[in-house]
Protein backbone atom coordinates (compact mmCIF):
# COMPACT_ATOMS: atom_id res chain seq x y z
CA UNK A 1 0.00 0.00 0.00
CA UNK A 2 3.00 2.83 1.23
CA UNK A 3 4.93 1.23 -1.96
CA UNK A 4 2.28 1.85 -4.17
CA UNK A 5 1.98 5.61 -2.94
CA UNK A 6 5.15 5.85 -2.77
CA UNK A 7 5.83 5.01 -6.33
CA UNK A 8 2.37 6.94 -7.14
CA UNK A 9 4.47 10.32 -6.17
CA UNK A 10 7.90 9.93 -7.44
CA UNK A 11 5.70 8.68 -10.69
CA UNK A 12 4.27 12.42 -10.39
CA UNK A 13 6.99 14.19 -9.80
CA UNK A 14 9.28 12.52 -12.41
CA UNK A 15 6.21 13.40 -15.10
CA UNK A 16 5.79 16.88 -13.83
CA UNK A 17 9.98 17.37 -14.43
CA UNK A 18 9.36 16.31 -17.48
CA UNK A 19 6.68 18.71 -18.46
CA UNK A 20 8.66 21.27 -17.00
CA UNK A 21 12.29 20.56 -18.80
CA UNK A 22 9.94 20.25 -21.68
CA UNK A 23 8.94 24.14 -21.39
CA UNK A 24 12.62 24.85 -20.36
CA UNK A 25 14.04 23.41 -23.52
CA UNK A 26 11.78 25.12 -25.48
CA UNK A 27 12.18 28.47 -24.09
CA UNK A 28 16.27 27.77 -24.46
CA UNK A 29 15.92 26.45 -27.88
CA UNK A 30 13.90 29.71 -29.01
CA UNK A 31 17.91 32.18 -28.48
CA UNK A 32 19.66 29.29 -29.94
CA UNK A 33 20.36 28.71 -33.42
CA UNK A 34 19.27 27.84 -36.36
CA UNK A 35 16.59 30.61 -36.59
CA UNK A 36 13.65 30.00 -38.21
CA UNK A 37 11.83 33.16 -38.70
CA UNK A 38 9.43 31.20 -41.62
CA UNK A 39 8.66 28.75 -38.96
CA UNK A 40 7.79 31.85 -36.42
CA UNK A 41 6.31 33.70 -38.87
CA UNK A 42 3.95 30.52 -39.76
CA UNK A 43 3.12 30.01 -36.31
CA UNK A 44 2.40 33.28 -35.31
CA UNK A 45 0.13 33.15 -38.50
CA UNK A 46 -2.09 30.19 -37.53
CA UNK A 47 -2.25 31.34 -33.75
CA UNK A 48 -2.80 35.22 -34.21
CA UNK A 49 -3.70 36.19 -37.31
CA UNK A 50 -6.16 32.90 -37.90
CA UNK A 51 -7.95 33.49 -34.15
CA UNK A 52 -8.30 36.82 -34.76
CA UNK A 53 -12.09 36.67 -36.00
CA UNK A 54 -12.99 35.05 -33.30
CA UNK A 55 -11.42 37.03 -30.79
CA UNK A 56 -13.29 40.08 -32.18
CA UNK A 57 -16.73 38.14 -32.05
CA UNK A 58 -16.01 37.06 -28.33
CA UNK A 59 -14.67 40.45 -27.15
CA UNK A 60 -17.54 41.97 -28.86
CA UNK A 61 -20.28 39.86 -26.98
CA UNK A 62 -18.21 40.39 -23.95
CA UNK A 63 -18.16 44.20 -24.10
CA UNK A 64 -21.81 44.18 -25.04
CA UNK A 65 -22.91 42.03 -21.93
CA UNK A 66 -20.42 44.02 -19.92
CA UNK A 67 -22.22 47.22 -21.14
CA UNK A 68 -25.87 45.99 -20.21
CA UNK A 69 -25.21 44.38 -16.91
CA UNK A 70 -22.83 47.09 -15.67
CA UNK A 71 -25.47 49.82 -16.58
CA UNK A 72 -28.56 48.52 -14.98
CA UNK A 73 -25.98 47.64 -11.62
CA UNK A 74 -24.28 50.92 -11.55
CA UNK A 75 -27.63 52.45 -12.38
CA UNK A 76 -29.19 51.43 -8.95
CA UNK A 77 -26.21 53.70 -6.97
CA UNK A 78 -26.53 56.20 -9.77
CA UNK A 79 -23.41 56.17 -10.88
CA UNK A 80 -23.83 55.07 -15.02
CA UNK A 81 -21.34 57.84 -15.53
CA UNK A 82 -18.98 55.01 -14.35
CA UNK A 83 -19.75 52.66 -16.71
CA UNK A 84 -16.64 53.21 -19.28
CA UNK A 85 -14.47 52.79 -16.63
CA UNK A 86 -16.08 49.35 -14.85
CA UNK A 87 -15.97 48.33 -18.29
CA UNK A 88 -12.60 48.66 -19.70
CA UNK A 89 -10.74 47.96 -16.36
CA UNK A 90 -12.62 44.36 -16.11
CA UNK A 91 -11.94 43.53 -19.84
CA UNK A 92 -8.13 45.25 -19.64
CA UNK A 93 -7.51 42.79 -16.03
CA UNK A 94 -9.46 40.10 -15.84
CA UNK A 95 -11.78 38.85 -18.64
CA UNK A 96 -9.89 39.79 -21.67
CA UNK A 97 -7.17 38.24 -20.86
CA UNK A 98 -9.12 35.29 -19.69
CA UNK A 99 -11.70 34.56 -21.76
CA UNK A 100 -9.32 35.47 -24.62
CA UNK A 101 -7.09 32.63 -23.64
CA UNK A 102 -9.76 30.37 -22.91
CA UNK A 103 -10.91 30.90 -27.07
CA UNK A 104 -7.23 30.78 -28.15
CA UNK A 105 -6.88 27.39 -26.04
CA UNK A 106 -9.90 25.61 -27.37
CA UNK A 107 -9.07 27.15 -31.25
CA UNK A 108 -5.38 27.10 -31.90
CA UNK A 109 -4.43 25.12 -28.77
CA UNK A 110 -6.17 22.36 -29.74
CA UNK A 111 -5.63 21.93 -33.51
CA UNK A 112 -1.39 21.76 -31.86
CA UNK A 113 -2.36 18.90 -29.61
CA UNK A 114 -3.74 17.06 -32.89
CA UNK A 115 -1.00 18.05 -35.25
CA UNK A 116 1.94 17.14 -32.93
CA UNK A 117 -0.01 14.19 -31.51
CA UNK A 118 -0.36 12.86 -35.22
CA UNK A 119 3.17 13.68 -36.43
CA UNK A 120 4.18 11.39 -33.07
CA UNK A 121 2.15 8.35 -33.76
CA UNK A 122 3.21 8.67 -37.19
CA UNK A 123 6.98 8.14 -36.06
CA UNK A 124 7.35 12.01 -37.87
CA UNK A 125 8.96 13.33 -34.77
CA UNK A 126 11.35 10.20 -34.86
CA UNK A 127 12.12 10.94 -38.28
CA UNK A 128 13.33 14.89 -37.32
CA UNK A 129 15.32 12.74 -34.33
CA UNK A 130 17.66 10.95 -36.76
CA UNK A 131 17.71 13.21 -39.44
CA UNK A 132 19.80 15.46 -36.66
CA UNK A 133 16.92 17.72 -36.41
CA UNK A 134 15.93 18.61 -32.79
CA UNK A 135 12.15 18.30 -32.92
CA UNK A 136 11.32 20.65 -29.50
CA UNK A 137 13.69 23.06 -31.87
CA UNK A 138 11.94 22.62 -34.48
CA UNK A 139 8.23 22.10 -33.56
CA UNK A 140 7.64 23.28 -30.30
CA UNK A 141 10.16 26.40 -29.95
CA UNK A 142 8.42 28.61 -32.58
CA UNK A 143 5.01 27.63 -31.27
CA UNK A 144 5.55 28.97 -27.87
CA UNK A 145 7.07 32.08 -29.52
CA UNK A 146 4.33 32.56 -31.57
CA UNK A 147 2.30 32.03 -28.66
CA UNK A 148 4.47 34.68 -26.71
CA UNK A 149 3.68 37.13 -29.40
CA UNK A 150 0.20 36.84 -30.55
CA UNK A 151 -1.46 36.53 -27.02
CA UNK A 152 -0.77 39.82 -26.10
CA UNK A 153 -1.92 41.62 -29.52
CA UNK A 154 -5.24 39.29 -29.57
CA UNK A 155 -6.08 40.30 -25.82
CA UNK A 156 -5.55 43.49 -26.86
CA UNK A 157 -7.95 43.76 -29.84
CA UNK A 158 -9.97 41.57 -27.60
CA UNK A 159 -10.58 44.43 -24.96
CA UNK A 160 -10.57 47.03 -27.39
CA UNK A 161 -13.56 45.47 -29.11
CA UNK A 162 -15.09 44.54 -25.83
CA UNK A 163 -14.65 48.66 -24.90
CA UNK A 164 -16.67 49.56 -27.82
CA UNK A 165 -19.71 46.98 -27.54
CA UNK A 166 -19.66 48.24 -23.88
CA UNK A 167 -20.20 51.19 -25.63
CA UNK A 168 -22.67 50.68 -28.34
CA UNK A 169 -25.09 48.49 -25.84
CA UNK A 170 -24.61 50.82 -22.81
CA UNK A 171 -24.39 54.85 -24.15
CA UNK A 172 -26.06 53.43 -27.54
CA UNK A 173 -28.73 51.08 -26.72
CA UNK A 174 -29.40 51.93 -22.64
CA UNK A 175 -28.38 55.78 -22.27
CA UNK A 176 -25.46 55.98 -20.20
CA UNK A 177 -23.67 59.44 -20.55
CA UNK A 178 -21.79 59.38 -23.47
CA UNK A 179 -18.55 61.72 -22.94
CA UNK A 180 -17.95 60.17 -19.31
CA UNK A 181 -17.81 56.64 -20.72
CA UNK A 182 -14.70 56.92 -22.53
CA UNK A 183 -12.66 60.32 -20.36
CA UNK A 184 -13.72 57.86 -17.28
CA UNK A 185 -11.60 55.03 -19.04
CA UNK A 186 -8.85 58.22 -19.85
CA UNK A 187 -9.22 59.36 -16.37
CA UNK A 188 -8.84 56.24 -14.42
CA UNK A 189 -7.27 53.79 -16.03
CA UNK A 190 -4.00 53.57 -14.97
CA UNK A 191 -0.82 52.31 -16.58
CA UNK A 192 -0.71 49.55 -13.97
CA UNK A 193 -4.00 47.71 -15.33
CA UNK A 194 -2.54 48.32 -18.72
CA UNK A 195 0.48 45.78 -17.63
CA UNK A 196 -1.39 43.62 -15.42
CA UNK A 197 -3.42 42.53 -18.88
CA UNK A 198 -0.32 42.24 -20.52
CA UNK A 199 1.63 40.03 -17.99
CA UNK A 200 -1.37 37.54 -17.95
CA UNK A 201 -1.34 37.42 -21.62
CA UNK A 202 2.24 36.61 -21.52
CA UNK A 203 2.30 34.21 -19.47
CA UNK A 204 -1.05 32.49 -20.57
CA UNK A 205 0.50 32.43 -24.66
CA UNK A 206 3.52 30.17 -22.87
CA UNK A 207 0.49 28.19 -20.69
CA UNK A 208 -1.69 27.37 -23.42
CA UNK A 209 1.38 26.76 -25.99
CA UNK A 210 3.51 24.58 -23.05
CA UNK A 211 0.47 21.90 -22.33
CA UNK A 212 -0.79 21.96 -25.97
CA UNK A 213 2.68 21.08 -27.39
CA UNK A 214 3.11 19.13 -24.99
CA UNK A 215 0.30 16.68 -24.79
CA UNK A 216 0.31 16.36 -28.43
CA UNK A 217 4.15 15.89 -28.42
CA UNK A 218 3.49 12.82 -25.60
CA UNK A 219 0.47 11.77 -27.21
CA UNK A 220 0.37 7.78 -27.55
CA UNK A 221 0.82 5.75 -30.49
CA UNK A 222 -2.49 4.31 -30.31
CA UNK A 223 -6.05 4.64 -32.07
CA UNK A 224 -6.88 6.71 -29.11
CA UNK A 225 -3.90 8.51 -28.40
CA UNK A 226 -4.77 11.63 -30.55
CA UNK A 227 -8.30 12.83 -29.44
CA UNK A 228 -6.79 12.16 -26.18
CA UNK A 229 -4.13 14.09 -26.38
CA UNK A 230 -6.37 16.83 -27.51
CA UNK A 231 -8.92 16.90 -25.03
CA UNK A 232 -6.35 16.87 -21.96
CA UNK A 233 -4.63 19.39 -24.01
CA UNK A 234 -7.89 21.74 -23.87
CA UNK A 235 -8.92 20.87 -20.58
CA UNK A 236 -5.66 20.84 -19.09
CA UNK A 237 -4.50 24.29 -20.18
CA UNK A 238 -7.81 26.02 -19.38
CA UNK A 239 -7.54 25.15 -15.80
CA UNK A 240 -4.51 26.53 -15.71
CA UNK A 241 -5.16 29.59 -17.40
CA UNK A 242 -8.00 29.78 -14.02
CA UNK A 243 -5.29 28.60 -11.76
CA UNK A 244 -2.40 31.21 -12.78
CA UNK A 245 -4.81 33.98 -13.62
CA UNK A 246 -5.74 33.58 -9.64
CA UNK A 247 -2.42 33.93 -8.47
CA UNK A 248 -1.51 36.85 -11.33
CA UNK A 249 -4.07 38.56 -9.75
CA UNK A 250 -3.10 38.01 -6.33
CA UNK A 251 1.06 39.44 -6.97
CA UNK A 252 0.07 41.76 -9.05
CA UNK A 253 -3.47 43.76 -7.60
CA UNK B 1 40.58 13.89 -27.35
CA UNK B 2 37.77 12.26 -28.20
CA UNK B 3 35.51 9.90 -25.78
CA UNK B 4 36.26 6.26 -28.58
CA UNK B 5 39.80 7.06 -27.48
CA UNK B 6 39.07 6.05 -23.61
CA UNK B 7 39.56 2.40 -23.46
CA UNK B 8 37.09 2.03 -20.68
CA UNK B 9 37.07 -1.83 -20.86
CA UNK B 10 40.58 -2.97 -21.22
CA UNK B 11 40.72 -5.20 -24.11
CA UNK B 12 37.40 -5.70 -25.09
CA UNK B 13 37.41 -2.09 -26.71
CA UNK B 14 40.45 -2.58 -28.58
CA UNK B 15 38.98 -5.56 -30.30
CA UNK B 16 35.67 -3.91 -31.16
CA UNK B 17 37.99 -1.02 -32.63
CA UNK B 18 40.53 -3.52 -34.84
CA UNK B 19 37.11 -5.51 -35.88
CA UNK B 20 35.56 -2.66 -37.37
CA UNK B 21 38.25 -1.50 -38.81
CA UNK B 22 38.35 -4.88 -40.75
CA UNK B 23 34.99 -3.59 -42.56
CA UNK B 24 31.94 -3.82 -40.42
CA UNK B 25 29.90 -0.98 -40.47
CA UNK B 26 28.03 -1.29 -37.15
CA UNK B 27 28.97 -3.52 -34.47
CA UNK B 28 26.63 -4.05 -31.51
CA UNK B 29 28.33 -5.92 -28.70
CA UNK B 30 25.77 -7.77 -25.31
CA UNK B 31 23.28 -4.97 -25.66
CA UNK B 32 20.72 -5.04 -22.97
CA UNK B 33 17.19 -3.38 -22.56
CA UNK B 34 14.57 -3.59 -20.41
CA UNK B 35 10.88 -2.08 -20.28
CA UNK B 36 9.83 -2.29 -16.86
CA UNK B 37 9.91 -6.04 -15.90
CA UNK B 38 10.10 -6.93 -19.59
CA UNK B 39 13.82 -7.87 -20.88
CA UNK B 40 13.49 -7.20 -24.22
CA UNK B 41 17.20 -7.26 -25.55
CA UNK B 42 18.95 -9.61 -23.51
CA UNK B 43 22.51 -9.45 -24.66
CA UNK B 44 22.83 -9.18 -28.34
CA UNK B 45 25.89 -9.46 -30.11
CA UNK B 46 25.52 -8.19 -34.18
CA UNK B 47 27.76 -7.39 -36.49
CA UNK B 48 26.76 -5.50 -39.71
CA UNK B 49 29.55 -5.86 -42.49
CA UNK B 50 29.70 -2.62 -44.63
CA UNK B 51 28.11 -2.94 -48.15
CA UNK B 52 25.92 -5.31 -47.45
CA UNK B 53 22.07 -5.90 -46.75
CA UNK B 54 22.02 -7.66 -42.61
CA UNK B 55 18.46 -8.52 -42.60
CA UNK B 56 16.64 -8.96 -38.95
CA UNK B 57 14.09 -11.58 -38.49
CA UNK B 58 11.99 -12.93 -35.96
CA UNK B 59 9.08 -13.66 -33.80
CA UNK B 60 6.60 -10.89 -33.01
CA UNK B 61 7.38 -8.95 -29.76
CA UNK B 62 11.50 -10.49 -30.18
CA UNK B 63 12.62 -6.62 -29.90
CA UNK B 64 13.78 -6.31 -33.61
CA UNK B 65 12.15 -2.70 -33.47
CA UNK B 66 13.90 -1.75 -30.08
CA UNK B 67 16.66 -2.80 -31.92
CA UNK B 68 16.79 -0.91 -34.79
CA UNK B 69 15.37 2.17 -32.77
CA UNK B 70 19.05 1.26 -30.92
CA UNK B 71 20.75 1.42 -33.98
CA UNK B 72 19.43 5.00 -35.08
CA UNK B 73 19.87 5.97 -31.35
CA UNK B 74 16.38 6.52 -30.66
CA UNK B 75 16.69 4.49 -27.95
CA UNK B 76 19.12 4.20 -25.40
CA UNK B 77 20.90 0.88 -24.30
CA UNK B 78 20.99 -0.40 -20.22
CA UNK B 79 23.98 -1.60 -20.95
CA UNK B 80 26.07 -2.78 -24.10
CA UNK B 81 27.64 -0.96 -26.67
CA UNK B 82 27.16 -0.03 -30.05
CA UNK B 83 29.82 0.97 -32.97
CA UNK B 84 28.89 2.86 -36.28
CA UNK B 85 31.44 3.62 -37.99
CA UNK B 86 34.25 3.09 -35.85
CA UNK B 87 32.39 5.29 -33.41
CA UNK B 88 31.11 4.04 -29.98
CA UNK B 89 27.86 5.31 -29.80
CA UNK B 90 26.79 4.87 -26.77
CA UNK B 91 28.94 6.92 -24.97
CA UNK B 92 28.28 9.81 -27.06
CA UNK B 93 26.28 13.21 -25.70
CA UNK B 94 24.03 14.89 -27.79
CA UNK B 95 26.21 16.64 -30.27
CA UNK B 96 28.24 13.55 -31.01
CA UNK B 97 24.79 11.81 -32.05
CA UNK B 98 23.95 14.46 -34.28
CA UNK B 99 27.06 13.79 -36.15
CA UNK B 100 26.72 10.14 -36.19
CA UNK B 101 23.15 10.58 -37.42
CA UNK B 102 24.38 12.56 -40.36
CA UNK B 103 25.86 9.28 -41.94
CA UNK B 104 22.47 7.19 -41.70
CA UNK B 105 19.13 7.48 -43.39
CA UNK B 106 16.05 6.55 -41.86
CA UNK B 107 13.09 4.70 -43.38
CA UNK B 108 10.32 4.23 -41.03
CA UNK B 109 7.60 1.62 -41.02
CA UNK B 110 4.72 4.11 -42.36
CA UNK B 111 7.31 5.64 -43.93
CA UNK B 112 6.90 9.03 -41.83
CA UNK B 113 6.61 11.68 -43.86
CA UNK B 114 5.53 15.04 -42.73
CA UNK B 115 2.32 15.28 -44.20
CA UNK B 116 1.97 18.76 -44.28
CA UNK B 117 4.65 19.06 -47.26
CA UNK B 118 4.85 18.02 -51.01
CA UNK B 119 6.90 14.81 -51.42
CA UNK B 120 9.30 17.22 -53.44
CA UNK B 121 9.60 19.59 -49.85
CA UNK B 122 9.84 16.35 -48.18
CA UNK B 123 12.76 14.58 -50.13
CA UNK B 124 14.04 18.39 -50.00
CA UNK B 125 13.90 18.47 -46.22
CA UNK B 126 16.86 17.05 -44.78
CA UNK B 127 19.04 18.75 -47.94
CA UNK B 128 17.72 22.53 -47.40
CA UNK B 129 17.90 21.86 -42.88
CA UNK B 130 21.20 20.08 -42.98
CA UNK B 131 23.56 21.20 -45.90
CA UNK B 132 24.50 24.27 -47.71
CA UNK B 133 23.59 23.64 -51.16
CA UNK B 134 21.97 25.94 -53.33
CA UNK B 135 18.20 25.90 -54.37
CA UNK B 136 19.05 24.57 -58.11
CA UNK B 137 21.42 21.83 -56.64
CA UNK B 138 18.82 20.77 -53.86
CA UNK B 139 15.89 20.56 -57.09
CA UNK B 140 18.73 18.86 -59.15
CA UNK B 141 19.25 16.14 -56.42
CA UNK B 142 15.91 15.28 -55.09
CA UNK B 143 15.04 15.00 -58.92
CA UNK B 144 17.44 12.65 -59.69
CA UNK B 145 16.86 10.88 -56.28
CA UNK B 146 13.00 10.62 -56.86
CA UNK B 147 13.67 9.17 -60.32
CA UNK B 148 15.72 6.54 -58.95
CA UNK B 149 12.98 5.26 -56.74
CA UNK B 150 10.61 5.37 -59.88
CA UNK B 151 8.94 8.51 -58.66
CA UNK B 152 9.58 10.82 -61.33
CA UNK B 153 7.39 13.79 -61.93
CA UNK B 154 5.82 13.22 -58.44
CA UNK B 155 7.10 15.63 -56.52
CA UNK B 156 4.46 18.25 -56.00
CA UNK B 157 1.71 15.13 -55.30
CA UNK B 158 1.33 15.26 -51.49
CA UNK B 159 1.39 11.96 -49.40
CA UNK B 160 -2.19 11.75 -48.33
CA UNK B 161 -2.42 11.69 -52.49
CA UNK B 162 0.13 9.10 -52.67
CA UNK B 163 -0.40 4.34 -52.61
CA UNK B 164 0.95 2.62 -49.06
CA UNK B 165 3.82 1.76 -51.48
CA UNK B 166 4.24 4.79 -53.26
CA UNK B 167 4.28 6.41 -49.96
CA UNK B 168 7.52 3.77 -49.08
CA UNK B 169 9.32 4.92 -52.38
CA UNK B 170 9.22 8.39 -51.34
CA UNK B 171 10.29 7.97 -48.14
CA UNK B 172 13.03 5.73 -49.17
CA UNK B 173 13.79 8.65 -51.40
CA UNK B 174 14.22 10.85 -48.85
CA UNK B 175 15.86 8.46 -46.67
CA UNK B 176 18.82 8.39 -49.57
CA UNK B 177 18.58 12.10 -50.30
CA UNK B 178 22.00 12.96 -48.70
CA UNK B 179 23.79 9.64 -49.84
CA UNK B 180 24.19 8.05 -46.49
CA UNK B 181 26.58 5.61 -45.79
CA UNK B 182 24.20 3.50 -43.40
CA UNK B 183 20.60 2.38 -44.79
CA UNK B 184 18.27 1.92 -41.74
CA UNK B 185 14.69 0.15 -42.96
CA UNK B 186 12.14 -0.80 -40.55
CA UNK B 187 9.70 -3.05 -42.08
CA UNK B 188 10.03 -1.40 -45.87
CA UNK B 189 7.44 -4.17 -47.05
CA UNK B 190 4.67 -4.77 -44.40
CA UNK B 191 0.99 -4.03 -46.05
CA UNK B 192 2.10 -4.21 -49.20
CA UNK B 193 0.99 -6.85 -52.07
CA UNK B 194 3.65 -9.92 -52.86
CA UNK B 195 4.24 -7.52 -55.96
CA UNK B 196 4.66 -4.46 -54.16
CA UNK B 197 6.88 -6.51 -51.79
CA UNK B 198 9.50 -7.73 -55.08
CA UNK B 199 9.34 -4.07 -56.83
CA UNK B 200 10.68 -2.65 -53.07
CA UNK B 201 13.30 -5.46 -52.45
CA UNK B 202 14.29 -5.36 -55.88
CA UNK B 203 14.30 -1.24 -55.23
CA UNK B 204 16.61 -1.73 -51.72
CA UNK B 205 18.82 -3.85 -53.73
CA UNK B 206 19.40 -1.82 -56.59
CA UNK B 207 19.86 1.34 -54.41
CA UNK B 208 22.17 -0.33 -52.03
CA UNK B 209 24.09 -1.74 -54.75
CA UNK B 210 24.11 1.74 -56.76
CA UNK B 211 25.30 3.91 -53.60
CA UNK B 212 27.28 0.89 -52.02
CA UNK B 213 25.72 1.27 -48.69
CA UNK B 214 25.56 -1.00 -45.78
CA UNK B 215 21.77 -1.95 -45.49
CA UNK B 216 20.09 -3.12 -42.25
CA UNK B 217 16.82 -4.30 -42.93
CA UNK B 218 13.69 -5.46 -40.14
CA UNK B 219 11.29 -7.75 -42.52
CA UNK B 220 8.01 -10.07 -41.54
CA UNK B 221 8.52 -11.27 -45.24
CA UNK B 222 10.19 -14.25 -44.62
CA UNK B 223 11.34 -16.10 -46.93
CA UNK B 224 10.87 -13.36 -49.58
CA UNK B 225 13.65 -11.03 -48.34
CA UNK B 226 15.69 -13.60 -47.98
CA UNK B 227 16.83 -12.75 -51.98
CA UNK B 228 17.63 -9.78 -51.20
CA UNK B 229 19.52 -10.04 -48.10
CA UNK B 230 23.10 -11.04 -47.95
CA UNK B 231 23.19 -11.72 -44.33
CA UNK B 232 20.28 -13.17 -41.44
CA UNK B 233 20.08 -12.49 -38.27
CA UNK B 234 17.38 -14.75 -36.06
CA UNK B 235 16.27 -12.68 -32.95
CA UNK B 236 14.94 -14.92 -30.28
CA UNK B 237 14.12 -14.45 -26.76
CA UNK B 238 16.35 -11.02 -26.59
CA UNK B 239 19.06 -13.05 -28.63
CA UNK B 240 20.64 -13.27 -31.44
CA UNK B 241 19.99 -16.88 -32.03
CA UNK B 242 21.28 -17.26 -35.60
CA UNK B 243 23.36 -15.15 -37.49
CA UNK B 244 25.39 -15.55 -40.58
CA UNK B 245 25.10 -15.32 -44.42
CA UNK B 246 21.51 -16.30 -46.11
CA UNK B 247 23.05 -19.63 -46.87
CA UNK B 248 24.20 -20.52 -43.60
CA UNK B 249 21.25 -19.49 -41.72
CA UNK B 250 18.93 -21.50 -44.10
CA UNK B 251 21.54 -24.29 -43.97
CA UNK B 252 21.47 -24.07 -40.66
CA UNK B 253 19.85 -26.97 -38.33
CA UNK B 254 17.87 -25.51 -35.82
CA UNK B 255 14.85 -26.34 -34.14
CA UNK B 256 13.28 -22.78 -33.46
CA UNK B 257 14.25 -21.02 -36.84
CA UNK B 258 12.55 -24.09 -38.32
CA UNK B 259 9.66 -23.70 -36.05
CA UNK B 260 9.91 -20.24 -36.49
CA UNK B 261 9.99 -20.05 -40.94
CA UNK B 262 6.98 -23.02 -40.47
CA UNK B 263 4.62 -21.01 -38.56
CA UNK B 264 5.69 -17.88 -41.57
CA UNK B 265 5.13 -20.40 -44.28
CA UNK B 266 1.58 -21.68 -43.24
CA UNK B 267 0.36 -18.42 -42.21
CA UNK B 268 0.19 -19.33 -38.29
CA UNK B 269 0.51 -16.14 -35.83
CA UNK B 270 4.44 -16.80 -35.19
CA UNK B 271 3.58 -16.50 -31.13
CA UNK B 272 1.76 -20.21 -31.67
CA UNK B 273 4.28 -21.70 -33.55
CA UNK B 274 6.85 -20.48 -31.60
CA UNK B 275 5.11 -21.61 -28.10
CA UNK B 276 6.30 -25.30 -27.42
N1 LIG C 1 8.77 2.08 -25.63
C1 LIG C 1 8.44 0.89 -25.10
N2 LIG C 1 8.01 0.82 -23.83
C2 LIG C 1 7.69 -0.37 -23.28
N3 LIG C 1 7.76 -1.54 -23.91
C3 LIG C 1 8.18 -1.53 -25.18
C4 LIG C 1 8.54 -0.32 -25.84
N4 LIG C 1 8.91 -0.61 -27.10
C5 LIG C 1 8.79 -1.95 -27.21
N5 LIG C 1 8.35 -2.50 -26.07
C6 LIG C 1 8.14 -3.95 -25.84
O1 LIG C 1 9.26 -4.64 -26.29
C7 LIG C 1 8.88 -5.85 -26.93
C8 LIG C 1 9.53 -5.94 -28.29
O2 LIG C 1 8.99 -4.95 -29.13
P1 LIG C 1 9.40 -4.74 -30.63
O3 LIG C 1 8.54 -3.66 -31.15
O4 LIG C 1 10.86 -4.59 -30.73
O5 LIG C 1 8.99 -6.13 -31.26
P2 LIG C 1 9.19 -6.55 -32.76
O6 LIG C 1 10.14 -7.69 -32.77
O7 LIG C 1 9.51 -5.39 -33.59
O8 LIG C 1 7.74 -7.11 -33.06
P3 LIG C 1 6.88 -6.93 -34.40
O9 LIG C 1 7.39 -8.00 -35.30
O10 LIG C 1 5.49 -7.22 -33.93
O11 LIG C 1 7.08 -5.56 -34.92
C9 LIG C 1 7.37 -5.84 -27.00
O12 LIG C 1 6.89 -6.75 -26.05
C10 LIG C 1 6.97 -4.45 -26.65
O13 LIG C 1 5.81 -4.46 -25.90
MG1 LIG D 1 8.51 -4.13 -35.06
Amino acid sequence: MAERLGALVIDSVVQLGAFVLFLVSAAFYVFFPPFKPRLWIRQIRIIGADSLFLIILIGGFTGMVLGLQGYNTLRRFGSDGALGTVVALVLVRELGPVLAALMIAARAGSAMAAELGAMQSTEQIDALTVMAINPVQYLVSPRVLAGVISFPLLISVFDVVGIFGGYMIGVGLMGAPSAAYFNGIADNMEWHDVMTGIYKALVFGVVVTWVCCYKGYRAERMATGVSRATTEAVVLSSALILAFDYFLTSILL
Amino acid sequence: MSQTEINHNGGDAKNIRNAASAGNAIEVRDLRKRFGRQQVLDGVTLDFPAGQITTIVGPSGSGKTVLLKHLNLLMRPDSGTIVIDNVEVTKLGATGLDAVREKFGVLFQAGALFDSMSIFDNVAFPLVEKTRLTRAEIAERVHETLKAVGLEGMGAKFPSEMSGGMQKRAALARALVRRPKILMLDEPTTGLDPSRTGAIHELIRRTQENFKLTAVMVSHDVPAVFQVSDRVAFLHNGRTHLNGTVAQVMAADDEVFKRFLAGKASGEENETALAG
